[in-house]
């Protein structure tokens, strides 16, 4: 353990002086700011308070930012040190890999649970300024937020797994964006796709359910909708979230970081450096 | 130097798909020793590095460190190695990544700042590495080498592309760690590269081990030629016709002649009395012993 804190601490500073914590936080904040202040005109309308909505908007926001945030992060991680050579070095140290990447996970989750605590709460902030806030809204913040905590580690790990595979930071990089448009976007699209075809047959009602749920990216859509009425009616998935039993969400959130690490693992254990 | 052997190979073989590879390596490496690891690049010397250090599994053979199989917890104590040109995180500083390294091993933190010292980065110790030149990052790797003094030193290319201070300085720390026990085997691509210092010299040839044995032996062995270089006084055509060779500005004359007969030609030279003014001997060079070996006919040109 004081192996995997050794690297952790490391990693860490590095991400520090890379200026990538600071960045991603910014980024989120900002993205954060302008859909928080753009629904400030809508939020009597849907007769929601204000941070309801931005949390609506927030969710979306997260779904696509967040992979993107964890995949940039943690592409070069093994790539990269087996780039400087360095790699082959620390793994003749009487240590395993699991600890190598575990104590890099640790930092590089740090990094990304600090910009997304930080990024996202400061909607928070600015709606209970303007006095626009409710403990459900509140509890649905912190739930986008710990939910975009976990998305984000599944993309880290997913990352790990991509880096050990690659001979170059830059093939890291190819497949990390690939990993991104697939899982992200073209897996949402062909389940559009799919829902549109079968028009409102079997598999929109028992399948498709399923399939979100399947993925941790729509999987933080459906566990933060599920946090109060109002969050399903901003977001329109009323019906999805009435088709799945509790907490299929958010095992799904749990599940993946887990299973994507251990799949980064058994892909690094086998690289010869 | 002492007679405990720490390092045992023993019929290493391993053959990629691309075909090249190791071929039946055996050698041992004794407490203290220094040795040269030569070959062209592709001759396989990374290749059995990596088989020594357990980053490698290979196909057949044995390989001991202490008496440890490679890569074991035991072996991976024992062993230090240094990588072909390697590049340090750039956001580090110096001193942060030998703490690194030092809670890696498990070695005492306050032998980070004595190493910075040693190895002459005490200086440089709280800057970043991506100021550092490259003779620094060397000298860095090679201060993580001596964390938890270790019995095995494996160094990959420690000497390319280093000025020649830098590489005077490396060969110090080389030295150091032989004399404090450590079995040090050095890869190189060329025997010029090498300080005369090692103690023994093994050449690779396409993952073959063609030569084992003391710099000494090695160029008895080769038994290359000695070129004798003449002076004559007044007409080069006499010795040209007595030794033959060739004749260089009409003066000169140059030839070739086997190790054991350079007593007697000297002899015959020397019974020639005025005609000649001026003799150069000039041994095999180690470019020339390194190619000797080294170079299989089909490869030189």
């Amino acid at each position: 353990m004081t192996q995997a804190l050794a690297i952790a601490a490391t990693e860490f500073r590095i991400l520090r002086r890379n200026r990538w914590v600071l960045i991603a936080t910014v980024l989120l904040a900002v993205f954060a700011l302008s859909l928080t202040l753009a629904g400030a005109s809508n939020s009597d309308a849907f007769g929601v308070d204000l941070l309801t909505l931005s949390v609506a908007s927030m969710t979306t926001l997260a779904v696509y930012l967040i992979p993107l945030l964890a995949l940039l992060m943690g592409f070069d991680a093994i790539a990269g040190d087996a780039e400087r050579g360095a790699l082959a070095l620390l793994l003749t140290y009487p240590m395993s890999r699991g600890t190598l990447l575990f104590g890099k996970f640790l930092a590089h989750l740090a990094g990304l649970s600090i910009a997304i605590t930080l990024g996202l709460g400061i909607a928070g902030v600015v709606c209970w300024a303007m006095g626009s806030v409710s403990v459900e809204s509140l509890t649905s913040l912190a739930r986008l937020i710990a939910g975009s905590i976990l998305l984000g580690a599944f993309f880290l790990a997913l990352s790990y797994g991509v880096s050990a595979l690659s001979t170059s930071t830059a093939a890291a990089a190819g497949m990390a964006a690939l990993l991104w448009l697939v899982l992200v976007v073209l897996y949402d699209l062909m389940l559009l796709g799919a829902v549109v075809w079968d028009d409102g047959g079997t598999f929109s009602r028992h399948v498709f359910p399923w399939l979100l749920a399947a993925n941790p990216a729509d999987a933080l859509r459906l566990w933060s909708v599920t946090a109060a009425p109002g969050q399903a009616l901003a977001t329109g998935m009323t019906g999805v979230t009435h088709a799945l039993p509790n907490g299929v969400a958010l095992a799904s959130l749990l599940i993946w970081p887990i299973a994507g690490f251990g799949l980064a693992w058994s892909v690094f254990a086998r690289r010869i450096p | 130097m002492s007679t405990e052997t720490i390092l045992n190979v023993l019929n290493l073989q391993h053959r990629f798909r691309t075909g090249a590879g190791l071929e039946d390596i055996s050698f041992q490496a004794r407490a203290g020793e220094r040795i040269a690891l030569l070959g062209h690049n592709g001759a396989g010397k990374s290749t059995l590095m990596k088989a020594v250090i357990g980053l490698l599994p290979f196909d057949r053979g044995e390989v001991s460190v202490c008496g440890h199989a490679p890569g074991s917890a035991s072996a991976r104590k024992a062993t230090a190695y240094l990588p072909e040109a390697v590049a340090f995180h750039p956001k580090l500083t110096g001193r942060e990544q030998l703490k690194l390294f030092a809670r890696l091993a498990g070695a005492p933190r306050t032998s980070v700042g004595e190493l910075l010292e040693k190895v002459g980065l005490a200086k440089a110790a709280d800057q970043r590495i991506g100021t550092y030149s490259k003779g620094m990052r060397q000298r860095l790797g090679m201060a993580q080498v001596f964390l938890g003094r270790p019995k095995l030193a494996l160094l990959d290319e420690p000497t390319s592309g280093l000025d020649p201070v830098a590489r005077h300085d490396l060969y110090a720390l080389v030295d150091a760690l032989a004399e404090q026990g450590t079995a040090v085997l050095m890869a190189s691509h060329a025997l010029t590269e090498i300080d005369a210092q090692t103690d023994r010299v093994i050449i690779l040839r396409s993952g073959m081990l063609v030569a084992d044995g003391a710099l000494e032996t090695l160029t008895r062995n080769a038994a290359m030629p000695i070129r004798f270089r003449l002076q004559a006084r007044d007409d080069a055509a006499v010795l040209f016709e007595r030794f033959g060779g060739q004749r260089i500005n009409g003066a000169r004359v140059e030839f070739a002649c086997p190790p054991e007969a350079k007593m007697a030609t000297l002899g015959e030279i020397a019974a020639l009395g005025d005609a000649v003014s001026d003799l150069e001997i000039l041994p095999p060079t180690l470019d020339d012993l390194y190619r000797f070996y080294a170079q299989d006919e089909e490869t030189s040109r």
